[in-house]
């Protein structure tokens, strides 16, 4: 009895043995639901699959015809436009906001408090606010303009195609641009003052001050802020889904909405699969640049950062 | 005069901000800023008039538009007791709560043994967790799919709490790793001289000086499920087990005629346990938010 503890308690004290046992409920929960749906995913793509009935191993069948389809095509033009237009409008608002939260300001606990708002809801809800501000009779932005004189009949915000890129970007933006803000303030708060009262003694302007001091300190966190806002925007799929559902004439589809479309209402899981695994190169390329960026400056500026 | 200001301030980044007069301030900070909360607090207080309008003022073009002229409760209480809101909103707390406290359990285990016991390779699965964290839910939703109808899990709580800490391990181990590197290795070094075993020291040592860190992923967490969509969307599609934000978006969405009060009013109520949430623990969501992100 008394050596049988002792075994256990021998056993227990063995770092490998006992970092395995606790590793084991997340290992098992990730392994299931996130490492095998990956490959699961991939696999998909190459084949037929529908609901109901599972498929065969067409090779590259699905991407031979998706490459060759027209709406797929527009989604991943679009996919492209929505990402790169909100994400630079993102970092420059976001950016800018931070600069104003960082100014000695009354009430700022309550200000930073407040801005973060728009990324805490659920964007499916907020959304919904959306659509009703873009409702193409009861629109109060268009009652504004109106009233302002303006423009002379209501806007059709989500109902012309380029009219609803914009307005879908426009709410992208404003449930981005907090995050972005308040992840770069906590970047600002981490400069020491004692680097812009030597930059301002040695007469450096505020723009000299903000290019020579604050960018470059601020440029390893500006690149991890900027790659999760990128894979964010990137693979977003409540917003539009919620706005326009892909619409008008497929002008606002991204990638994840027309996998979803194809897959769950159209039932063609194979070619939704296919779909999403088109994005996967899209974003390893996002991740690697920011990887390879981040690790070049690391080894510039001499630190062992891993 | 302003150096008590300036002392009194010492985390002040623009070192010599008070030489700014008054006047340009208002025009450089307190005006775009100002700008700012406008557009960023809008779409919620618009979410509020609409909810509390009645429906001759919501499609009247005359009058101001910003004020409701005779609050009504006539939505709230369409949305109360002729639809399966409420029971939308208990599916989206047990969901939630339970996915969280699941998640949180297997991340301090997982978090303390790569970050405290160092196993063999400790270093690679710490890395592996980071590259799970950047795994969107739209790659994975249809997969997920295909294995919630083979588990026989379409349709279920289940489903849900089970897929959603496959986002909340990931993010919340990440974060806890921050938190126990910080505590110092003397404190257990001394416990395990003490006799105690690595279950007690996490328990009675660790922990209690991690709660900072705990708070933090939960709250987090707890938001993360909460507004989850995609996943709420394809895996369930009755009713009764569906979370605030689809069952809004899916059911209260009927036709052509828009019952926009009670869908403000829908969207206003998902929105405010995890606003109220948030302001409570601001300080620890803002620290998860950006821990997570730094390191």
């Amino acid at each position: 009895m008394a050596s049988r503890t002792s075994a256990l308690s021998r056993a227990l004290d063995n770092r490998n043995l006992l970092g395995l046992l606790f590793m084991l409920p997340a290992a098992a929960l990730l392994l299931l639901f996130l490492t095998y749906p990956l490959g699961l995913g991939t696999y998909l793509g190459f084949t037929d699959t529908k609901i109901g009935r599972s498929g065969v191993w067409i090779g590259l069948e699905n991407f031979e015809f998706l490459w060759g389809d027209a709406v797929t095509r527009l989604a991943l033009f679009n996919t492209l436009f929505y990402t790169t237009i909100a994400s630079v409008i993102k970092f420059g608002l976001g950016l800018y906001l931070a600069l104003l939260l960082n100014k000695r300001l009354p009430f700022k606990a309550f200000f930073r408090a407040v801005v973060l708002l728009p990324f805490i809801v659920p964007t499916a809800l907020s959304a919904l606010a959306f659509w009703w501000i873009y409702d193409s009779q009861f629109s109060v932005i268009s009652w504004v303009l109106m009233k302002m004189g303006l423009i002379d009949r209501y806007i059709d915000f989500l109902g012309d195609p380029w009219n609803a890129r914009f307005s879908t970007i426009a709410a992208n933006i404003w449930r981005g641009v907090p995050f972005v803000a308040i992840t770069l303030l906590a970047g600002l708060q981490t400069i020491s003052p004692s680097y812009y009262e030597a930059a301002s003694l040695d007469g450096a302007s505020p723009w000299q001050q903000f290019r020579h001091v604050t960018l470059p300190l601020l440029t390893p966190i500006i690149a991890v802020v900027m790659t999760f806002s990128v894979l964010f925007t990137f693979t977003d799929f409540q917003l539009i889904y919620v706005l326009t559902r892909g619409g008008p004439l497929n002008a606002t589809h991204l990638m994840a909405t027309l996998s979803f479309q194809r897959a769950i209402p159209g039932g063609n899981l194979g070619e939704g699969a296919a779909i999403a695994t088109a994005m996967v190169p899209f974003l390893l390329a996002a991740i690697l640049i920011s990887y390879y960026g981040l690790q070049r400056r690391a080894w510039q500026q001499g630190s062992a950062d891993k | 005069m302003t150096t008590a200001d300036a002392t009194a301030q010492p985390i002040d980044s623009q070192g010599m901000n008070y030489l700014v007069s008054l006047p340009r301030r208002i025009v450089t900070i307190y005006l775009p800023l100002g700008a700012f909360l406008f557009v960023l607090l809008f779409p919620f207080y618009w979410m509020a008039m609409t909810a509390f309008k009645p429906d001759a003022e919501l499609i009247s073009r005359e009058g101001n538009p910003f004020w409701v002229n005779n609050p009504t409760l006539a939505h709230v209480k369409k949305l109360l007791f002729d639809t399966p809101y409420p029971e939308w909103l208990w599916n989206t707390v047990l969901i939630s709560v339970v996915s969280t406290f699941l998640s949180l359990f297997c991340s301090v285990l997982a978090a303390y043994s790569i970050e405290r016991l160092r196993y063999r390779g400790s270093r690679y699965v710490g890395a592996s967790i980071f590259l799970a964290y950047l795994v969107p839910p739209s790659i994975l939703f249809i997969p997920l799919a295909t294995m919630v109808y083979q588990l026989n899990l379409f349709d279920t709580r289940l489903a849900l709490i089970l897929t959603y800490p496959t986002f909340l391990i990931p993010f919340s181990t990440w974060l806890l790793m921050g938190y126990f590197k910080s505590i110092p290795f003397e404190l257990e070094e001394c416990a395990l001289i003490d006799g105690a075993s690595r279950l007690q020291i996490l328990i009675k040592i660790v922990l209690p000086l991690a709660v900072p860190g705990l708070i933090s992923a939960g709250i987090f967490a707890f938001t993360l499920s909460w507004n989850e969509f995609i996943y709420a969307l394809t895996f369930v599609s009755s009713s009764e087990v569906k979370t605030v934000p689809v069952g809004v978006v899916t059911e209260l969405v009927e036709g052509d005629v828009y019952h926009w009060g009670s869908l403000m009013a829908g969207a206003l109520f998902g929105s405010l346990p995890v606003a109220a949430l948030y302001s409570f623990f601001v300080e620890y969501y803002v620290s998860g938010l950006t821990g997570a992100v730094k390191e």
